[in-house]
C-alpha cells in the first residue's frame, strides 16, 4: 500500500499482517500507527486525571488516529491519478478539525464488506466517478465520530464539560481553564469510549478545508520518483513474467517450444498459461530485459481456428448495415414516426476502438502461499481480483491478500470485470508452481495489443423537424459491443446501459425519441474508457445537434438552451462557459468557437473551444472554456485538474486515436502508431465551477465527453464540414 | 562487470552490455524512480541525464554509457535547477498518476539548465518527446516557467 503525507518524501509498501523485514520500506511503514505507544507521563494539575496509554482510536473503517498524533485515512478508493487520495482526506479531516500536516492515507485492504463501493452492491471498486460522492455522507461521519470521541475523552481527563470543549487544527482545547491536547495525547482514553451514533457534522459555512485549492498529498513523492507503483516491487525470489501473447483474439496454444529460451541466461522456466480472458506462453526470468530477451526466443503454435480474423472495415459494414434496421429499444418517448416532422436532418458517425494507453503498462505481482495468494497491484475493483484469483486457484476470495498500489494511470483499464493481467500473473505463478512471486510485466506492445478496449461503434441518428424548423423527434440507432455482456455486472435487461447511457437520457426537450441498440459479440475484448458510453455517445448527439443548428441557422447555444429548460444543471453550466468565452463576440479570421454540453455520472460539463486553422487540413485548439456543475466543490484544484486531464484525453482520441484491425491482428504496437496527445497539441484550458450546496457529484470523467463535438463543432465553422469518422485523422483532419 | 557513475557515486553491474541503461538502473541498482514506458524512445518515461544531456534510457545500452556521467530522478534535485524544477513540480500540482513524471522533470530539468527563460516554443520542442496520459501539459508548462522565474 502507499501511504501519503503532504510533508514528508513518503512512499510506503505497508505490509500489514506479518511484517516481513526483507520487504522494502517496512522500516518506515508505520509501525506505530498500529502498536500501542506509552504517552510520556506528565505532571497533571488538580482535577486533572492526565492521559492514559493506549490507541488507537479507530472508531470506524476509515480513520485511524495513533498515539504518535498521526491521523491515518483509509482509503476504500484506489489512487489511479484522479487525487482521490487527498479528496478523502480533505472530507475526513474537516470534519475531525485534524491539521492537515498530520494527515497521511493510506490504501484499504481488500475487504468488501468494509471498503465496498456503495453504488456497487458489496463490491470494492473504483469507477463511475463516484468514489466522492459516494464518501461524502460517511467519511463526513467518520472524522466527526472520531472528533467527537476526542472531545469526549479530553472532557474525562480534564474533568469538564465536553460541550465547553473546542477543537482547531489539530488540538483539542478547554480556552477558559487553559486545557489543550494533541490527538495523540487523547486517543488512548478516547479508544475506551462508545463509539457515537449521530455526532454532529459541521455547517458547510464552517468549513475550512473544503472548497479551498488544496494541494494533493501524493505531490511530494510523485515529484520525487518516490511513490512506488506495481513496476517498482520487488520481492526476495521474484522473477520477472513476460508473455508470448496471441497474434489474434480467440487464439489457443497449439504447442510451444521453450527449448533456446529456457538455454538462455538468467531465465528459470518457460510456462504454458491458461485463465478465464486468454491464454499464451510466459517466460520468467530474474530481470525483464533477460525475460524479454528469451521471450523473442520462444516458439508458440497457434490454433487460431476459433480466432477473430476480420479487418476493421469489414466490421464497420457490417455495423452499417445493422444501423440501417431495427435495434433493440433502449428508450421510447412518445412515437417518432407520428410526429408531425415535415423535414429529416440524418447523420451517421463512426467510433473506432481505443486503447487505454495507460502509462504503467499493464502488470501485476502475484504470490501464491500455503494460506492463499498474494497480490500487489494498481487495480480497481480488488473484490473481482479476489473472484477470479480464487476461482483459479480453488481457494476462497477472502484468502487472497491484495496490496492497492499507486496505478500509474488507467483511465478504466485496471477497472477490469474479469480481472485479466491479475489472472494472468496468477496463471503463471500457478502454472511455475514454486510458490515464489511472479512480477507479470507487458510491454507497450503487449499492453496495445491486449484488448479491454472501448468498443468500436455505430451511431445513425435521425431528427424530424416540424414546419416551423422545431425539432419535434429523434431517433437513434447505437451498434457496438457490449461492455458488461458477459460480466458479473450485466444487468437482466435486454441493451446494457453502458452502450446507450448518454443518449437515452438525452437532455433535450424532443417530444419523440426512439433509441434502439444492436449489440454485436466479437472475440475482441472489450472495457470502459474514462467516461464509457458517453464518449461517443456524447459526440454523436452532440455534434448531430450541431448540424441541426447549422442546417436550421439556429445558434447552437441559443438553441441548447431553448431545449434545456428542464435541466437547471446543464443550463448553468452552458450559461457560465458561454459567458466566460464570451460566446458570440466577434473571432478574428480562419478562428472559430464550437461549444457541447454533456451530463454523464451526474456532472454537467459545457465546453466552449477556440480553434485556429493554421493550414489545409491542420487546426490548433488553442483555449477551452469550461463550465462545471458538480456540486459542492471539495477541492477546485483538483477539479480543474480533472478537467484539463479528461480534455486532453479525449483530445488525443478524437484527433488521432484508434485501434484498427487487419485480418483479425491489432494493426498499432505503440506509441509511433497509437498516437496520443502530446505537449504541443495541449490546448489552454479554463475551468469555472458553479457554486452549490448541492451534494458533490463525479469530476473524474465528466471533463471528457463534450471535448470531440465541441472541437468538431468549430471545424465545421472553418470548413463547412461535418466530421462524422473518428478519429479527424481518417477526414484528413490534424490537430497542431 | 561494468562500472557506472550514477548520481555521484561509482557503481558495479553484472548486467550484460547489451541490456539498456533503464533496465540496468530499476533492476540492478535498485533505481526504480525511472520508469518503464514504451522501450523504443517514444514516450520519455525513462528519461535521465548523459552528461547533462536528456537522454532516454530504454534504447541506450549499458556498453555506451561506462564511462559517463548518469543522472537519474533520485539525485536530479542536488542540482539547483532540478530542485526548482521539483519545486515547481509540486508548487503546480502538476502530477495525477504521477507515472511519466520523473521523465517529465528530468526534460524539463534539462531544458532550463540550457535555456533560462525558454518560450511556449521552446517548451514544445523540449518535452513533445515526454508523453503524459493524465495530459498534465498545462501545468508543466505553468512549472516550467515557475521554475524559470524561481531561478531569474
Amino acid at each position: 500500500m502507499n501511504r501519503t503525507t503532504p510533508d514528508q518524501n513518503l512512499s510506503i509498501l505497508n505490509v500489514s499482517g506479518q511484517p516481513d523485514l526483507t520487504r522494502r520500506g517496512v522500516l518506515k511503514a508505520g509501525a506505530g500507527l498500529t502498536l500501542a505507544v506509552v504517552a510520556a507521563p506528565v505532571l497533571t494539575a488538580c482535577g486533572d486525571k492526565g492521559p492514559v496509554a493506549g490507541g488507537p482510536l479507530a472508531p470506524n473503517a476509515f480513520v485511524r488516529i495513533g498515539a504518535d498524533n498521526v491521523v491515518t485515512v483509509i482509503s476504500r478508493n484506489s489512487e489511479i491519478g484522479q487525487g482521490v487520495f487527498t479528496g478523502l482526506a480533505t472530507i475526513v479531516a474537516e470534519e475531525l478539525d485534524a491539521d492537515w500536516k498530520q494527515v497521511v492515507v493510506e490504501a484499504a485492504p481488500a475487504d468488501p464488506v468494509r471498503y465496498g463501493n456503495p453504488a456497487f452492491g458489496p463490491l470494492q471498486g473504483t469507477g463511475g466517478s463516484n468514489s466522492i460522492a459516494s464518501a461524502w455522507d460517511p467519511l463526513r461521519q467518520a472524522g466527526a465520530t472520531a472528533r467527537a470521541m476526542l472531545v469526549a475523552a479530553a472532557a474525562e481527563q480534564w474533568g469538564l464539560p465536553a460541550a465547553e470543549i473546542t477543537v482547531s487544527q489539530g488540538v483539542v482545547s478547554h480556552k477558559a481553564k487553559g486545557k489543550s491536547a494533541k490527538f495523540g495525547d487523547l486517543v488512548g482514553r478516547a479508544a475506551k469510549l462508545p463509539v457515537p451514533k449521530d455526532a454532529p457534522l459541521k455547517k458547510a459555512d464552517d468549513y475550512l478545508l473544503i472548497g479551498k485549492p488544496r494541494a494533493r498529498v501524493d505531490a511530494v513523492a510523485k515529484s520525487t520518483g518516490t511513490a512506488t507503483y506495481t513496476q517498482d516491487i520487488k520481492l526476495p525470489d521474484m522473477q520477472v513474467a513476460v508473455v508470448v501473447a496471441p497474434p489474434r483474439f480467440g487464439a489457443t496454444v497449439k504447442s510451444f517450444d521453450g527449448a533456446a529460451a529456457k538455454a538462455m541466461p538468467g531465465v528459470a522456466a518457460v510456462v504454458q498459461f491458461k485463465h478465464g480472458v486468454r491464454e499464451g506462453v510466459a517466460v520468467l526470468a530474474k530481470d525483464y530485459w533477460s525475460a524479454k530477451q528469451a521471450r523473442d526466443a520462444v516458439k508458440v503454435e497457434w490454433d487460431e481456428s476459433k480466432a477473430y480474423t476480420k479487418s476493421s472495415a469489414q466490421m464497420f459494414a457490417e455495423y452499417k448495415a445493422l444501423a440501417a434496421k431495427p435495434g433493440v429499444e433502449a428508450k421510447k418517448t412518445g412515437d417518432v414516426s407520428k410526429a408531425g416532422a415535415v423535414r429529416y436532418i440524418e447523420a451517421d458517425y463512426e467510433f473506432p476502438y481505443l486503447a487505454h494507453s495507460a502509462m504503467e503498462p499493464m502488470n501485476c505481482v502475484a504470490q501464491i502461499t500455503a494460506d492463499g495468494c498474494e497480490l500487489w497491484s494498481g487495480s480497481q475493483i480488488q473484490t473481482f481480483d479476489q473472484q477470479y484469483t480464487a476461482a483459479l486457484l480453488g481457494i476462497k476470495p477472502e484468502q487472497v491478500k491484495v496490496n492497492t498500489l499507486f496505478a500509474g494511470g488507467s483511465f478504466g483499464r485496471r477497472a477490469n470485470p474479469r480481472a485479466d493481467y491479475v489472472q494472468e500473473a496468477v496463471a503463471i505463478a500457478k502454472a511455475w508452481g514454486t510458490g515464489k512471486p511472479v512480477k507479470l510485466v507487458w510491454s507497450r506492445e503487449d499492453d496495445t495489443h491486449g484488448g479491454m478496449y472501448r468498443p468500436a461503434f455505430y451511431h445513425s441518428v435521425k431528427a424530424g423537424l416540424d414546419a416551423k424548423g422545431k425539432l419535434v423527434s429523434w431517433q437513434h440507432r447505437v451498434v457496438g459491443q457490449s461492455i458488461l455482456d458477459g460480466t458479473p455486472l450485466m444487468p437482466p435487461i435486454p441493451v446494457d446501459p453502458l452502450s446507450v447511457e448518454g443518449v437515452a437520457n438525452l437532455p433535450y426537450d424532443v417530444p419523440n425519441l426512439l433509441v434502439e441498440a444492436h449489440s454485436p459479440k466479437s472475440e475482441v475484448t472489450v472495457q470502459w474508457w474514462r467516461s464509457v458510453g458517453s464518449t461517443h455517445t456524447a459526440y454523436a448527439t452532440e455534434a448531430f445537434l450541431d448540424e441541426v443548428a447549422r442546417a436550421t441557422k439556429q445558434d447552437p447555444v441559443e438553441l441548447r438552451r431553448s431545449l434545456l429548460i428542464q435541466h437547471r444543471h446543464h443550463l448553468e453550466a452552458l450559461t457560465l462557459a458561454a459567458e466566460k468565452a464570451r460566446w458570440g463576440s466577434p473571432m478574428a479570421k480562419g478562428k472559430a468557437r464550437g461549444v457541447a454540453v454533456h451530463e454523464s455520472f451526474g456532472t454537467v460539463v459545457a465546453q466552449v473551444v477556440e480553434v485556429a486553422q493554421v493550414a489545409p487540413g491542420k487546426f490548433k485548439v488553442e483555449r477551452v472554456v469550461c463550465g462545471v456543475h458538480c456540486g459542492v466543490a471539495l477541492n477546485p484544484n483538483i477539479i480543474a485538474m480533472q478537467v484539463e486531464s479528461s480534455i486532453g484525453l479525449g483530445l488525443g482520441a478524437i484527433a488521432q486515436g484508434a485501434i484498427t484491425l487487419k485480418d483479425g491482428r491489432v494493426e498499432q504496437s505503440n506509441f509511433h502508431d497509437y498516437q496520443v496527445l502530446r505537449m504541443n497539441q495541449m490546448p489552454a484550458v479554463e475551468v469555472y465551477i458553479v457554486p452549490s450546496t448541492e451534494k458533490p457529484t463525479g469530476i473524474g470523467e465528466p471533463g471528457l465527453p463534450p471535448i470531440g463535438p465541441a472541437v468538431a463543432a468549430a471545424i465545421a465553422q472553418l470548413t463547412g464540414k461535418p466530421l462524422r469518422t473518428l478519429p479527424f485523422s481518417r477526414e484528413g483532419i490534424s490537430l497542431v | 562487470m561494468t562500472t557506472l557513475d550514477v548520481n555521484g557515486k561509482q557503481l558495479e553491474t553484472d548486467a550484460s552490455p547489451d541490456t539498456p541503461l533503464l533496465w540496468v538502473l530499476r533492476d540492478h541498482l535498485n533505481l526504480t524512480g525511472t520508469k518503464f514506458g514504451c522501450g523504443m524512445a517514444q514516450c520519455g518515461a525513462c528519461t535521465v541525464h548523459i552528461d547533462g544531456q536528456a537522454t532516454r534510457s530504454c534504447v541506450l545500452p549499458l556498453s555506451a554509457v561506462a564511462g559517463k556521467k548518469i543522472t537519474t530522478i533520485e539525485n536530479v534535485g542536488a542540482d539547483p535547477v532540478g530542485k526548482a524544477i521539483q519545486d515547481a513540480w509540486i508548487a503546480e500540482n502538476v502530477a495525477q498518476c504521477g507515472y511519466c513524471q520523473s521523465g517529465q522533470i528530468m526534460s524539463a530539468t534539462a531544458l532550463l539548465a540550457k535555456n533560462k527563460a525558454p518560450t511556449d516554443a521552446d517548451i514544445d520542442a523540449a518535452m513533445t518527446g515526454n508523453i503524459c496520459r493524465c495530459a498534465t501539459y498545462v501545468r508543466i508548462r505553468s512549472a516550467i516557467k515557475r521554475a524559470a522565474a524561481a531561478l531569474a
